[in-house]
């Protein structure tokens, strides 16, 4: 079978997975709905804006991210699925690209949630204009999310301390998306209203999804020898 | 594959855990077509020896050649051509008989029209929408061993493939995993009898060495229920 049918079969399965269990998305979406009320009386400010409301979303997201990351090989480490995907004769790597689409959606479905309520708990300036500016910008954070996530959860998952290394790992990891997107967005939501988005932190973003593709494009076949 | 190669060959295979060995100087030939049937107690190595057999784990030492394919240099060429029951089902819990058998059917490139067979041969047409947590363990089996054979593999490799099955479900699964079959199986049993009713090649394993190596015709019962001492 082809990759590209393998990533389809997997990805299929895991959305029917989640759609039935609904372990990730609804965990993730009230933490982050939780954070922002957290954040709305730790700082006791009504409206963010500026530097300070892109960090606050972005921290959000990331940490939510973290609970996704936790989850995303739980159910092929508990139930065989590790065994029975590696006894198909298909390319090991549409593992990789399956679970990084499927948190990648998994990331698209709460921020398409989670970036609106923002807007009405804590954003003061105007979420519309900012609006194709941080679609891109999450867009190209998620992929960055999306791969490194998989790859920090496939070598969690192999080890007894899973909840303590996947933070260990993907906070360090993520920090330089969290840098750029936060940097990229603050002009976004600059209270006289959206500013253009600065290019070289697109460019830092993409330049990430693309090293660590690549990276993981060539590690993950030996996160799943024994 | 010739007509004469073994369909497995260990030389002096080795596994170990750390410090321990697992398995360790087991050697061993079994014709295409012929049955091994594999016995130790608790932690003797069966499984190891197994996972090795599936291209799951990677021997340390040795030689293992399986379906014509050198291990674990070969193991991409002849995975899709093994058939794995393993002690546990290896099914999604929460998704039906039909779709785990749906999804290892895309994996495997197999017609989907095969999948309707299987579960009417073992009885599971009625069930084959509820989720596999509401199954029994004998339900559950019987799902196993339709996706251990989805694939039509020339090699079968069984860990206990009759546990709680009903003897109805038994003579049911029969032409799937039994002799019936016509594949090359290698059977882990703790079930002496049934064990070697099925065996032409007779293993023994304490300790993760090999301390019998019998056809099937040479051995009784008390000789294998030694290894259980």
């Amino acid at each position: 079978m082809s990759t590209a049918g393998a990533v389809a079969a997997l990805l299929r399965k895991d959305l029917r997975l989640e759609l039935r269990t609904r372990e990730s998305v609804p965990a993730m979406l009230l933490f982050s709905v939780s954070t922002f009320v957290i954040f709305r009386f730790g700082l006791d400010r009504e409206t963010l804006a500026g530097d300070l409301a892109a960090g606050v979303l972005w921290v959000t997201l990331l940490f939510a991210a973290v609970l996704g990351i936790n989850r995303l090989f739980v159910a092929e480490r508990e139930e065989g699925g590790f065994d029975a995907f590696l006894l198909a004769p298909v390319d090991r790597t549409a593992m990789l690209w399956a679970k990084a689409l499927l948190l990648f959606a998994f990331l698209t479905a709460v921020e398409l949630a989670a970036v609106p309520v923002y807007s009405v708990l804590l954003l003061g300036p105007s979420p519309f204009q900012a609006l194709p500016g941080l679609a891109g910008l999450l867009v190209l954070a998620n992929a960055g999310i999306a791969v490194v996530g998989t790859l920090v959860a496939a070598l969690a998952i192999q080890t007894r301390a899973r909840d303590l290394i996947v933070p260990l790992l993907a906070l360090p990891l993520l920090l330089p998306i969290v840098i750029a997107g936060a940097q990229a967005t603050a002009p976004l939501f600059a209270p006289a209203g959206a500013e253009p988005l600065p290019g070289r932190w697109l460019t830092v973003l993409g330049l990430y999804d693309v090293i660590f593709g690549l990276v993981a494009f060539a590690v993950f076949d030996f996160l799943l020898e024994d | 594959m010739t007509e004469a190669a073994p369909a497995i060959a260990l030389d002096g295979l080795e596994r170990r855990y750390g410090e321990r060995a697992a398995l360790a100087g087991v050697s061993l030939e079994l014709p295409a077509g012929a049955t091994l049937a594999v016995f130790g107690a608790n932690g003797a190595g069966k499984t190891t020896l197994l996972r090795i057999l599936a291209t799951l784990l990677r021997p340390h030492a040795g030689h293992a050649r399986v379906l014509g394919g050198s291990l674990p240099r070969d193991g991409w060429k002849v995975r899709g051509r093994i058939g794995l029951l393993a002690h546990d089902p290896l099914l999604y819990r929460e998704l039906s008989p039909r779709e785990n058998l749906r999804f290892h059917a895309r994996l495997h490139g197999v017609p989907t029209a095969r999948i309707e067979t299987l579960l009417e041969l073992v009885g599971l047409a009625g069930r084959g929408d509820d989720p596999v947590r509401t199954l029994s363990r004998g339900l559950a089996q019987r799902v196993a061993i339709c996706r251990a054979v989805l694939h039509e593999p020339d090699l079968l490799l069984l860990d206990e493939p009759y546990a709680n099955l009903d003897p109805a479900a038994v003579e049911a699964v029969s032409p799937l995993v039994g002799r019936a079959s016509g594949c090359t199986r290698v059977i882990i049993s703790h079930d002496i009898e049934a064990g070697l009713g099925e065996a032409d090649l007779v293993l023994g394993l304490r300790d993760g060495r090999q301390v019998l190596r019998q056809v099937r015709s040479a051995i009784d019962t008390a000789t294998v229920r030694e290894l259980y001492g």
